[in-house]
């Protein structure tokens, strides 16, 4: 493999993938730290009519029309998920199922009937990621990193992943107590005079944000990987708050980019005929980070429990 | 010179869908420690929330040090009922105390360190000094119950708002309670706790607030905390709240 | 004339919403919605491996009985991790659900990428399960499909009982010597059995919403468990038939999400106009009660005008009396108050001329009413000793309307002469 394969055909999906598991893995302690794994979940497929209407509209693919369309369609799904649980009375989960599906039924529908499917949007691209069609047909050496003609050439999702990630790390940065006590204490957040609700929603629409940035890459479902695996993993390995926020961040990097070579470079590299889906391994492989997360506390816990036994 | 109460409610009703928790409270807290009594499903904590905004009330008006909350949060602490968090939390005993000072401090970057100090001292005043660094789900229920007394006097407000301080603590952990209770009004602060345990309220503080969703009896501990006033606030009830209780009940079960 | 193949691929649609509706009420008030999203993307990889073995055996992949039993066994699985990671402790429910329905999904994925980089027919209309498409089902699939769904609606059935008892209260039935554990197994296996069923003409995606809507829906409906079973069960068959119908005529529409918007449309119908519970019923109730409030109130403060102008206790009514004033007693704005002289004028208890209203003789019996039932509850608050005047007029307000005739009867027994009002009248409200 030349350098310029590399560039062309490799970078742009690690990439891709590094920023997409940064910026969910950034996000996803927060909603694991509030029980709102689920939301996540929601979020994820319920920005899908926005998407698509978003590309109906400006019949184009272009990032910023499917963010704004997704966002929408984010928190009004969020919105709703309150209003229906309180009217119907319903408990979180159902009221959650509820919604998400018929919101990602909407924009299954949207997408046959407004021809979005048939241009470049397609269905596999939702149901499975398509990291693997992002080439960076430029890319001729590794001067093309510094020649501003060539990375023009880059693929706009690297563009639209890099702006959404840079803002959730932003904001991340800048609410970083307010953030920690809404996960803690709502209510004495509230007693203090914190405007807790509008850091709810701000949280809805940063998952809602970065749910659309990694679609494109990961697709629809295999975010929620991105989002809750590596939070879940470090709630079972660190009683560090700064551990549990910035190591989600480094793992969810770090499943993109060690998912990705699984998928294809590294058996590529082995001369072996095997070429998987690069959304489907970093997402078995954040299950499996989790299993042995939990393994390793199970046997430690155990292994103490023994000790004091002895002793 | 007449000085505004530290707390002071004028007909504050709150009601939770139709059933009415607070009813037409007018009070005035009296300086130094102050109990609200009353039974189960009083009011009690609800009228504390109210009184911080924390659930909506249906009328009335809140002062506190003759000015309204927004004004003066920084003179008012907060002690919220046991078990609301999540004690699995990636917290240790400092952090949470620190959150009580998150107020007076940038949003992002490290913890100063005067507040650090003062988080650190709070923890010391209730003899958690040597727990600083646990994570909170690693300590005893007595012990979280001091590392939210911390958190509270971290504020280091001028009146503080505490609810059910001593429920399902240990007798150390309770002993500590009172000592931080009456160091607090020595130093001229004022502590209003909603409380359960009817046995210890003349040993503990000096003024008194009887309710069942209104009020029944209110001012010093020798004056208004006598058989008859609880027995009226526990015993009977108001007939036609009673009424109004059932027909929401009735308008509920529809 | 239906072919013979679509007639039954309707049927079988029509049960397997029968029976998603009857598992999915319990599992609803089980508080175990969203368990079902976990099963049905779990399945993912079932299949995929399945499919693979049957391919590599020589069998047909597209016969469909491997296929369901690989998806239930990895539903079964799927289910075990979620109780598994919630038995850390450190994971809660909502979370391990997300794992597991995610990287279940994910794992599934990567074997749909490589089975289609073999040669063979492994991987054939796999794709179909994850979106579901029943314009594609044999008759003998929904054949089966459908007896899968008739055995967990037969159980359903005989267990009722139990699963009643153990949906109600889980912890009366433990102390009862009830193996609730058990019926919450039976539940599970119920459930992947549904998911599964589901599979083909729904998709795994969003097999969950078969499950939720029908019951979220009855539960707006009904207050009783047998009713909220019997409608659940309709919606979903009907719904499930519907959904079936569209992809079979329109075939580039997904089974799953036809299916699931007909489920969503009746769930908002539902939310919207449901007696009691409904959006709209809520409304039309609150300003039902606050319209019947304000009519007392503008009522009592025309009389109490009128008896502030002179006329004693008890015989006010035969004067005019100005909006403006009514408007001060109450603290409204004029234009409220001029809307709802509006209003009594329409309904006949009021006249008005130039800005003032007249009580007419059925105005006035209102009036009277409505000012002894305050009266009454004022001298009653007085008299129990604990309240000012000013706070036994705002409490009165509260309480007054629609106090049942026989308290009112018992604070202030008919005929006596109407008290006069233990607070000065005409006074402006704040």
């Amino acid at each position: 493999m030349t350098i310029r394969d590399f560039l062309m055909l490799d970078l742009p999906p690690l990439l891709a993938a590094l920023m997409a598991g940064a910026t969910c893995g950034l996000l996803g302690s927060f909603l694991v730290l509030r029980r709102e794994s689920l939301v996540g979940d929601a979020l994820s497929h319920a920005v899908l009519p926005g998407i698509v209407l978003g590309f109906a509209i400006t019949g184009a693919r272009s990032g910023l029309p499917m963010l704004a369309g997704a966002m929408v369609a984010g928190l009004l799904a969020v919105v709703l998920i309150s209003v229906v649980q309180r009217a119907a009375r319903l408990d979180p989960g159902a009221a959650i199922g509820a919604i998400f599906t018929t919101f990602f039924a909407v924009g299954l529908v949207l997408m046959e009937t407004t021809g979005a499917r048939s241009v470049d949007l397609d269905l596999d691209c939702v149901l499975f990621g398509q990291l693997e069609t992002l080439v960076w047909a430029q890319a001729e050496g590794l001067h093309s990193l510094v020649d501003p003609a060539a990375l023009e050439g880059l693929p706009r999702q690297l563009g639209l992943l890099a702006g959404v990630g840079i803002v959730v790390a932003v904001v991340v940065a800048v609410l970083w107590r307010p953030l920690k006590l809404i996960c803690f204490d709502p209510g004495y957040a509230a007693a203090l005079g914190m405007p807790s609700r509008a850091l709810e929603f701000g949280l809805a629409l940063l998952v809602a944000a970065a749910a659309v940035a990694a679609f494109e890459s990961v697709g629809s479902i295999l975010v929620v990987a991105m989002l809750v695996c590596p939070a879940a993993a470090l709630r079972l390995m660190t009683d560090r708050y700064g551990a549990q926020v910035l190591g989600g961040a480094a793992l969810g990097a770090a499943l993109g980019g060690v998912g990705y070579a699984l998928a294809g470079p590294v058996p590529a590299a082995l001369g072996l005929e095997l070429s998987l889906n690069a959304a489907g391994v970093i997402g078995t492989l954040g299950g499996l980070m989790v299993a042995a997360a939990a393994l390793v506390r199970a046997g430690v816990t155990r292994g103490r429990q023994g000790r004091a036994a002895v002793a | 010179m007449s000085v505004a109460p530290p707390l002071s409610v004028r007909h504050l009703t709150v009601a939770y869908g139709e059933r009415p928790a607070v009813w037409d409270v007018t009070w005035d807290a009296p300086t130094g420690l102050t109990a609200i009594v009353g039974p189960n499903g009083a009011g009690k904590s609800t009228l504390l929330k109210a009184t911080l905004g924390l659930v909506p009330a249906l009328s009335g008006e809140v002062r506190f040090f003759g000015r309204p909350l927004e004004e003066v949060r920084d003179r008012v602490g907060y002690l919220p009922q046991r078990a609301s968090v999540d004690w699995d939390f990636p917290a240790t005993a400092l952090d949470v105390v620190c959150m009580a000072r998150y107020p007076r401090m940038r949003w992002w970057g490290p913890v100063p360190k005067r507040h650090r100090e003062a988080a650190r001292a709070a923890l010391a005043q209730v003899g958690m000094e040597g727990f600083a660094e646990r994570q909170i789900g690693k300590l005893s229920g007595g012990q979280q119950q001091r590392v939210f007394l911390a958190r509270a006097l971290a504020q280091d407000a001028d009146l503080v708002l505490m609810d059910e301080p001593f429920a399902a603590v240990d007798a150390a952990t309770e002993q500590a309670i009172v000592t931080v209770l009456r160091d607090l009004v020595a130093k001229g602060r004022h502590v209003v706790a909603v409380h359960h345990d009817l046995g210890t309220v003349p040993d503990y503080f000096s003024n008194v607030l009887l309710i069942n969703a209104r009020v029944f009896a209110a001012g010093k501990v020798a004056e208004a905390f006598t058989p008859a006033t609880i027995g009226a606030t526990y015993g009977a009830r108001l007939a036609l709240l009673d009424q109004a209780n059932v027909r929401a009940a009735e308008a509920r079960a529809l | 004339m239906i072919a013979y193949n679509t007639a039954v691929v309707l049927l079988g649609c029509a049960l397997l919403g029968l029976a998603a509706g009857t598992v999915g009420t319990f599992s609803l008030l089980r508080g175990r919605a969203l368990v079902a999203d976990a099963v049905g993307h779990a399945a993912l990889p079932g299949v995929a491996i399945a499919a693979l073995i049957v391919a590599t055996l020589g069998g047909d992949p597209r016969a469909l009985p491997p296929l369901l039993a690989g998806a239930a066994t990895a539903g079964v699985l799927g289910v075990l991790a979620v109780q598994a990671l919630a038995r850390t402790g450190r994971i809660r429910e909502d979370a391990a659900i997300a794992i597991v329905l995610s990287s279940f999904y994910a794992l599934g994925v990567a074997i749909l990428s490589w089975l289609q980089t073999q040669p063979g027919a492994a991987q054939a209309g796999l794709s179909k399960f994850i979106l579901g498409q029943a314009a594609a089902m044999r008759a003998e699939d929904a054949l089966v499909a459908a007896s899968v769904a008739g055995i967990c609606l037969l159980v359903c059935l005989v267990a009722f009982q139990r699963l009643r008892a153990v949906c109600f209260d889980p912890d009366f039935c433990r102390m009862q010597g009830l193996r609730v554990q058990a019926v919450d197994l039976l539940l599970l296996g119920l459930l992947v059995l549904v998911c599964v069923a589901g599979l083909q003409a729904v998709g795994l995606i969003l097999v969950v919403a078969l499950l939720v809507l029908p019951a979220a829906t009855a539960r707006l409906m009904t207050f009783r468990l047998p009713r909220m079973l019997a409608i659940s069960a309709l919606i979903g068959a009907v719904c499930g038939a519907a959904g079936a119908w569209v992809s079979a005529l329109r075939p580039e529409v997904p089974t799953g999400a036809a299916v699931v918007l007909a489920l969503a449309a009746v769930f908002t119908v539902a939310l919207l106009l449901a007696p009691e519970r409904g959006l709209l019923a809520q409304l039309y109730t609150h300003l039902r009660r606050r319209l019947a409030a304000d009519t007392e109130h503008f009522l009592r403060a025309t009389w109490e005008a009128q008896e502030a102008a002179g006329a004693g206790p008890g015989t006010a009514g035969d004067r005019w009396a100005p909006i403006a004033a009514v408007a001060d007693a109450r603290g409204w704005r004029i234009g409220r108050a001029r809307w709802l002289a509006f209003w009594l004028a329409q309904r006949g208890l009021v006249a008005r001329a130039e800005d003032h209203v007249h009580l007419t003789p059925r105005g006035a019996a209102a009036a009277r009413r409505a000012v002894r039932a305050h009266r009454a509850v004022e001298h009653h608050l007085l008299a129990a000793g604990a309240t000012d005047i000013a706070s036994a007029d705002r409490l009165a307000d509260l309480v007054e309307h629609g106090l049942p005739p026989e308290v009112a009867a018992r604070l202030l027994p008919e005929p006596s002469a109407l008290p006069a009002s233990p607070h000065v009248l005409g006074g402006k409200r704040p």
